[in-house]
């Protein structure tokens, strides 16, 4: 049984099917011809997003990656603009000038989406370093692949956060690869979160497909970081069940490691939480359809809005407008 | 009115926008009151006015410096990160032309970086190749950031002022060899707009374009062909990027004859951009072709003889005048 109660995991439900049917929509359009863009699917990695962001506040930080579909959507981006981003339209969060590997919507405390490997955690440290220095009281959640563990920035960031007790959560979504090299064969340590003792840091190590394990542990150390004692690293260990981005190749990946981690998908295993839990099979259901029919009406809309006209180009490039593109 | 000199300038321009804004930091290595507030003393003074979070000395991490200030900027603070010497931003590239400068136009203008790296640099101080270099036009090729360097003690009080007001990236750069200069102060509150030239002599014959250290050669050849009966006005950007297309235009307009000059070697320097536009745009002015002036194609050598060979000197510019006037 779980020690999280029903209403939050009511919530942690909603929102990694949210994340799930976001995920698969979008594949099928991908299939189908009816859109054509750079997506990286989040597919066997929707509850570490989702138990992460419900553990945070609305207010809350978050900088993500171009595979931050799960935090986007688990934190709250309303669809109908996260949909309108990713095909690029005027009415997306950023007006169709960030798309798939930019996403920002400050309102619900989605501060960076980059596209940089391992960018994010120097500019976590910075938001709450604001924080820290404002008391704001916010926390700063930043997600990371394993593959970014090797950036020099990771580290940079890791030594002045733990130097100065920054209200900031490390977060690892060890999904195995780093587009398509293995964990083993880019990581001389045995797990990421064993580094974070190399900063005098806290690291956590969890099973990134129990709920029961990623969402106390976030959640401690959002409390933690709440309360001055400073950032945790936590990786969350799972498995990124498709290529790096839709579409790509992935022979690389062994079928039988596959066809094991595959028996370890962290969506049954939620829905048995969810059914021991008392959740009836009819009420998880209604749950999906209205976030599906929720999803087709953003994805009708966002299908139907306009383009950005070329004026954009001039324009959030200074605050001030620029008379003539240079 | 006192005289102040520049490094003095700047740190109370900086002083100022602390006192009046808590949302302003400063965040670099050895710049807290422990380490004696800066290798060049900028900062001195802050720390025992506005304590260690205010003043941050940091680790040598530069990516994370300005990272930090990216993200500290994102949340509405408004950081001055210090990059001890100009050819470290090597290290931070990826942070300000990925970050800082594009975060408002990819987030379509919902989050801003009203971010400050303040960096110094200069040729003449025997720092040898990896201490010395003026990277300027790395920064005005990438759209975002203004790029801004003061060549006297009150420009630099309200250039600095302009740039922690300004609500985009700055890269503000120090001359190591004129933070002695000295100015009558122009008090508090004193702002140089930025995006602005100041026609820092006026004169008739020809145009001479410059930023930073090499105005003071500008001004000093002017002066001495002054006597000669040559009239050369110069230009001093203040702001490399986006630069003061009106002025630089309207002076060239007037005296039909241009040469840029700056410490940047020559090839693929902002001098190469600002011909190409004047050639554009001052044809029919022009009464020859714009010429340019800048340090030597080679790594700054640290013999101060070989240093002093490479830097644009004021004979090279006297010689360059005479041969666009045809008395060379
Ligand atoms: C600095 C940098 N180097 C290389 C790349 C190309 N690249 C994009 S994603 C990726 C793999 C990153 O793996 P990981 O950090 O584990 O994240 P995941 O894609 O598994 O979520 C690489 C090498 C990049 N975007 N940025």
């Amino acid at each position: 049984m779980s020690t999280i109660d029903r209403a939050k995991l009511l919530d942690i439900y909603t929102r990694t099917m949210k994340v799930n049917r976001t995920d698969e929509k979008f594949r099928s359009l991908l299939m189908q011809g009816k859109v054509a863009v750079m997506y990286y699917c989040v597919r066997g990695q929707e509850l570490v997003s989702a138990a992460a962001m419900a553990a945070l506040t609305d207010d809350d930080y978050v900088v993500c990656t171009y595979r931050g579909q799960g935090e986007q959507t688990a934190k709250g981006i309303p669809p109908e603009l996260w949909w309108a981003e990713c095909l690029g339209k005027v009415t997306g969060t950023c007006k169709g000038k960030g798309g798939t590997m930019h996403i920002t919507y400050p309102e619900k405390g989605i501060m960076v989406t980059t596209g940089v490997v391992g960018s994010g955690l120097p500019i976590a440290t910075g938001l709450a370093m604001a924080s820290q220095n404002n008391g704001d009281g916010k926390v700063t959640l930043v997600s990371f692949g394993d593959g970014a563990a090797n950036i020099g920035g990771f580290h940079e960031a890791m030594n002045m956060a733990q130097l100065y007790k920054l209200p900031v959560v490390f977060l690892c979504q060890n999904n195995r690869y780093g587009e398509h090299t293995a964990f083993a064969d880019h990581t001389s340590s045995e797990s990421i979160s064993a580094r974070a003792a190399g900063y005098g840091m806290r690291g956590v190590l969890v099973d990134g497909n129990d709920v029961n394990a990623v969402y106390p542990a976030v959640q401690e150390a959002v409390d933690r970081a709440r309360a001055g004692e400073g950032p945790t690293l936590v990786e969350a260990m799972c498995y990124r069940m498709m290529g790096h981005f839709f579409g790509a190749d992935f022979s690389y990946m062994p079928k039988e490691h596959l066809a094991e981690m595959q028996r370890e998908d962290p969506l049954p295993k939620l829905r048995q939480v969810m059914l021991d839990h008392q959740f009836s099979e009819e009420e998880l259901d209604a749950i999906v359809a209205d976030i599906d029919a929720e999803i087709d009406g953003a994805v009708a809309a966002a299908l139907a809005a306009d383009l950005p006209g070329p004026e954009e180009l001039a324009i959030d490039v200074f605050e001030t407008p620029l008379v003539e593109a240079r | 009115m006192a005289e102040i000199t520049l490094a003095q300038a700047l740190n109370k321009a900086i002083d100022e926008a602390m006192a009046e804004d808590a949302g302003v930091f400063c965040l670099g290595e050895d710049v807290s009151a422990k380490q004696g507030g800066g290798v060049f003393k900028i900062t001195s003074g802050l720390t025992e006015k506005y304590g260690e979070h205010r003043v941050r000395a940091t680790p040598i991490s530069e990516t994370a410096i300005v990272g930090a200030a990216v993200g500290a900027a994102l949340a509405g603070q408004r950081p001055i990160a210090e990059i001890m010497l100009m050819n470290f931003v090597g290290v931070c590239m990826d942070q300000i032309v990925n970050h800082a400068a594009k975060l408002r136009f990819m987030s379509g203008g919902q989050t801003n970086v009203p971010l400050v790296i303040r960096t110094t640099t200069g040729v003449g101080v025997g720092f040898g190749g990896q201490h010395s270099d003026m990277l300027e036009a790395w920064f005005a090729h990438v759209a975002g950031i203004h790029v801004v360097t003061p060549s006297n003690a009150a420009d630099a009080r309200g250039l600095m002022r302009a740039a922690i007001d300004c609500n985009d990236p700055v890269i503000f750069i120090e001359n190591i060899l004129c933070y002695g200069l000295k100015a009558e102060d122009p008090g508090p509150g004193y702002r140089v707009p930025l995006g602005k030239a100041a026609v820092a002599r006026e004169g008739s014959d020809i145009s001479l374009i410059t930023y930073g250290r090499t105005v003071l050669d500008a001004l000093a050849v002017a002066d001495e062909l002054a006597k000669e009966g040559i009239s050369v006005e110069v230009i001093d950007l203040r702001t490399i990027a986006p630069y003061d297309e009106a002025t630089v235009l309207a002076s060239v307009r007037k005296t039909g004859l241009a040469i840029t000059l700056h410490e940047a070697v020559r090839p693929f320097g902002t001098g190469a951009e600002l011909a190409a536009n004047i050639q554009e745009k001052c044809w029919d002015s022009l009464k020859g072709p714009v010429r340019r002036i800048g340090g030597t194609f080679s790594p700054v050598p640290f013999a101060t003889v070989l240093e002093q060979a490479w830097i644009p000197n004021k004979g090279q510019i006297i010689g360059q005048i005479k041969a666009a006037l045809g008395k060379g």
